[in-house]
């Protein structure tokens, strides 16, 4: 029995390895490899810091970082606003009846791809866009305006994108709330500012941290909304790294960025799990 | 404040248009794009001008259906054929590794379980560059050293299925972890004591007792494989995948017929979520 | 014939306590055996060595003669009814009884058969096609049951599978269990920690505390010859009076409250201090006149507690605070006794059975 039982392990444990070591790990110790490599002036391959001396003396990139995590952190907050009166809707207020097709209602717009979402914003958005031809042709307004290609757009793209992965950690860390708690702290005289701060809140904190964890992650990496929303210049840093890898061809700055981009969401995430006193394994399950 | 508590009449009713007004945010793009795939115009806006099947039929010149657009057409087989591929390998190693960290006693497992974890917290993008980066020495070194070209390390169909794999297999392993946890051993050792052996164990007791969550995750996988976007870009060839090919053409100009895809979209995914939802409530309910 | 069933110095050790200590004991071919001990004293850890989920850290295995103790728990003729049942989900009534026989490469139509006839005997006829979740607690019990009997092991081990059924169906059951074992004649060995299950059921029993048997006896002698102070504490009802020895042969002791009586002891003894055990239905109210050997008394009745048949009395001995539980005679002859009346009452000599105290 024990000489199976080893077996058994070695049957797991070859094709999790292989998948861990030769797609995670080897590639991240490349990227950084490639990031501290660059050409001298004979256009030998050197080991450098310059792509990372780069980013700091070109304003430009570290401006777009700073913004891009500032932005990410915003949208993960107008996405917990967003969302948490929804969530808390299916789950304490609305006919238990009604819980399940809302629950459904809500989750199914994100089965489609991310990329027929936002171009759905597009066609309604922009200068030509549905919403421009309502409102002139009401009278509302006398001329088309352009709603799309700017910050507000780009955020409320990135909000409507992210908004599954806060809800169902909120909906299903909600769901085990009982509601016997909150008729308790009612019957005791606790006001529902109280309530809501002292027991809701507290008791949907995980669910809160996990949700906040991915939102955050998918914002930051996100390619697809900031270029389509956002515009010319809207300035995400992902779009740094595409630029360096597709049209500059320049792969070790582009390493150094993606190292870059690595190393402020691993800090991020880390320092949430932190404050919130939560694990990884629990914060994804 | 909840249901069973006595509410302030104010305070539904704001709640309910709150509501209201966010299931139309939710689905207001997705109806729009639906409703324009049948305008009979040549741009994807309003104003109405009559119903049309023109971008799904058309034969050209002027409109050309989705039927006849072959790039369209093609990619969607790519994306399929990727995701076909990327939801077997995710399943099966994800479910692997369910069995190793739910089951299997090792030195250093807590580690090597945090590292399995990450792919999910990685973003995309990074996950993209560094495969190709690393597809690309490896293709150096073997060029220069064997003189041989392995096509699969320069971006291409496969090295897309690993860097998608590289993510969803986590995702898999999660889902097929938690099924794994509500298992309850006594029924491997009633099989065992029944005369069992080991693998009549997993063939008939463990992997049953699995199926939803493998279904339901391959299902899943299937669906994130499809529509995956940042990692692909990346790693993409001369296939390219449908949610990329859709990319440039909405980047260069956008005609109803993206509007006429994203309609077969709506409609299939919505379809498989409701058959994935129905199935594993039935199997809740057994 | 050798027993089915032969335990030779059996232990298992874990880190740092012992489960199971030293044991040796057989079961015959036939019977219904039956291990009584409170939670952690070794009885599950014994069945597991026995069912070969567990190895046996010393000891020998016999079933029917040949050694098990190396032999994997899917080769040996012994099954198990588990404590939840662990009836496969998955799978219908059907499916779950015939799992074992298909393993075994038993064609189809003896299959069929064979379940179609375990089914009938545990009343389950029609219910092929159910799914496991649509039978009720008594009815899992049965498929149970059945899914190992169908392999006609030599050995049916029970781990307490009555426990989750409510107290009606648990009685029910323990009844149909008695019959369907006389019925089938396979030897069941069956581990609880409900005294009641394992007397109404067994042909005998084995007491076990802290990984040993204290008295392995039918289950008559078991309560009315307890061998010693856990057997005489754990079966049945009891009134336990720490006492004194005043004389040992014949045996006279004093209680803390100063009232003397004879008994007698079981067991040796040093020091003078002992517990003296009375089962409340060996207290007779009103004792005639005539009666020997009997220790007489008077009891004021506290409480009454009305249970039907098995109505009880507390009262307190002459003037002092102890109380006694005393067994109401099913006869209406007490039915006038209220709160407060003084009542005599003795007990044979035989029935004041002391022990070497015990952990105070």
């Amino acid at each position: 029995m024990k000489k199976q039982f080893r077996l058994g392990l070695f049957i797991f444990l070859t094709p999790v390895l292989l998948w861990l070591i030769l797609l995670i790990v080897i590639p991240h110790i490349e990227l950084l490899l490639m990031s501290l490599h660059g050409k001298d002036d004979m256009g030998n391959t050197v080991w450098t810091f310059a792509n990372y001396r780069h980013f700091f003396t070109e304003e430009i990139y570290w401006y777009t970082f700073v913004r891009t995590a500032f932005y990410a952190i915003t949208v993960t907050i107008l996405t917990f606003l967003v969302t948490f009166p929804v969530a808390f809707y299916i789950t304490k207020v609305v006919s238990p009846r009604f819980t399940g097709f809302l629950t459904i209602l809500l989750l199914m717009p994100f089965w489609v791809s991310e990329l027929v979402r936002v171009y759905g914003w597009m066609i309604l958005l922009r200068e030509s866009g549905v919403i421009n031809h309502l409102l002139t042709s009401s009278g509302l307004l006398a001329a088309p305006v352009e709603m799309l290609y700017n910050d507000a757009s780009m955020l409320m793209g990135l909000v409507y994108t992210s908004m599954l992965f806060m809800v169902v950690p909120l909906i299903s860390s909600l769901e085990g709330l009982d509601d016997s708690l909150i008729e308790a702290a009612h019957d005791l005289g606790a006001s529902p500012f109280t309530i809501f701060f002292r027991i809701i809140i507290p008791y949907a904190a995980p669910g809160i941290t996990s949700g906040s964890i991915v939102v955050f992650m998918l914002a930051l990496g996100n390619y697809l909304t900031p270029t389509l929303m956002g515009g010319k210049n809207s300035l995400w840093f992902t779009e740094q790294i595409y630029n360096e890898f597709i049209a500059s061809f320049n792969w070790n700055q582009g390493a150094a960025f993606g190292f870059l981009l690595l190393l402020l969401s691993s800090l991020i995430i880390w320092g949430a799990l932190k404050l919130s006193r939560q694990e990884l394994g629990r914060a994804l399950s | 404040m909840i249901r069973t508590l006595p509410q302030q009449r104010s305070y539904t009713t704001a709640f309910r248009i709150y509501i209201l007004l966010f299931y139309i945010f939710l689905f207001a793009p997705l109806v729009i794009t639906c409703i324009l795939a049948f305008n009979d115009s040549n741009f994807p806006a309003l104003p109405w001008k009559g119903f049309s099947l023109d971008w799904f039929l058309g034969e050209g010149p002027e409109r050309i259906g989705l039927l006849h657009d072959r790039s369209n057409l093609r990619s969607i087989v790519v994306s399929a054929q990727t995701a076909f591929w990327v939801s077997i390998l995710s399943v099966v190693v994800g479910t692997m590794g369910a069995f190793l960290f739910e089951q299997e006693k090792f030195p250093g497992k807590q580690g090597l379980y945090f590292l399995a974890l990450t792919p999910l917290v990685i973003p995309g993008v990074i996950l993209g560059i560094s495969l190709l980066l690393t597809a690309n020495s490896l293709g150096i070194f073997f060029e220069d050293t064997f003189g041989v070209d392995i096509p699969i390390l320069r971006p291409s169909f496969w090295l897309v299925v690993l860097g998608q794999f590289s993510f969803i297999a986590t995702f898999v392993l999660l889902v097929v972890s938690a099924r794994l946890k509500k298992f309850d051993h006594s029924l491997e050792e009633a099989a065992l004591n029944l005369g069992a052996t080991r693998f009549d164990v997993i063939r008939y007791i463990t992997l049953p007792f699995l199926r939803p969550a493998l279904f339901g995750s391959g299902a899943v996988a299937f669906l994130m494989s499809f529509e995956n976007f940042n990692t692909t870009l990346f790693l993409v060839g001369s296939e390219t995948t449908l949610p990329i090919n859709l990319y440039l053409q909405v980047r260069d100009g956008s005609t109803p017929i993206i509007n006429a895809v994203s309609f077969l979209l709506i409609v299939s995914t919505s379809l498989l979520a409701v058959i994935n939802l129905l199935v594993s409530k039935r199997e809740v309910k057994a | 014939m050798a027993p089915v069933l032969d335990i030779q110095n059996l232990r298992k050790q874990f880190a740092d306590f012992i489960a199971v200590n030293t044991l040796n004991f057989q079961v015959e071919d036939g019977s219904f055996f039956s291990i009584l001990g409170p939670s952690g004293c070794g009885k599950t850890t014994l069945l597991r060595m026995i069912a070969g989920f567990l190895e046996p850290s010393e000891g020998k295995l016999l079933i029917r003669g040949e050694d098990m103790t190396r032999v994997p728990p899917n080769r040996r003729p012994v099954n198990l009814v588990f404590q939840n049942l662990a009836l496969f989900p998955m799978m219908n009534v059907h499916e779950n009884i015939a799992f074992g026989l298909k393993r075994q490469g038993v064609a189809a139509g003896e299959i069929t058969r064979r379940v179609g006839a375990l089914l009938e005997r545990v009343h389950l006829s029609g219910y092929d096609k159910k799914d496991i979740s649509q039978l009720s607690g008594g009815q899992k019990q049965r498929v149970a049951i059945a899914r190992s009997l169908v392999l006609e092991p030599s050995l049916l081990l029970l781990d307490e599978p009555l426990g989750a059924l409510d107290l009606k169906l648990r009685e029910q059951m323990k009844i149909e269990l008695k019959k369907l074992q006389a019925d089938v004649g396979t030897t069941f060995m069956y581990i609880t920690h409900d005294q009641s299950e394992a007397l109404v059921m067994s042909d005998r029993v084995a007491v076990m505390n802290r990984g040993q048997f204290e008295q392995i006896d039918t289950p008559r002698n078991l309560y009315s010859n307890p061998a010693t102070r856990f057997v005489a504490g754990f079966v049945g009802e009891t009134n336990i009076l720490p006492v004194k020895v005043i004389s040992k042969a014949p045996l006279k002791v004093q209680t803390a409250f100063g009232l003397e009586l004879s008994g007698t002891h079981v067991g040796n003894f040093q020091g003078d201090l002992l517990d003296l055990f009375i089962r409340p239905e060996s207290i007779i109210l009103d004792p005639a006149d005539t009666m020997e050997d009997i220790n007489r008394f008077s009891l004021t009745v506290r409480n009454i507690l009305f249970d039907g048949s098995n109505t009880k009395l507390l009262a307190t001995v002459g003037t002092s605070d102890y109380e006694l539980t005393v067994a109401l005679p099913q006869n209406q002859q007490f039915a006038h006794i209220d709160k407060g009346d003084t009542v005599q009452a003795g007990v044979h000599v035989d029935s004041c059975r002391c022990y070497a105290g015990g952990e105070r």
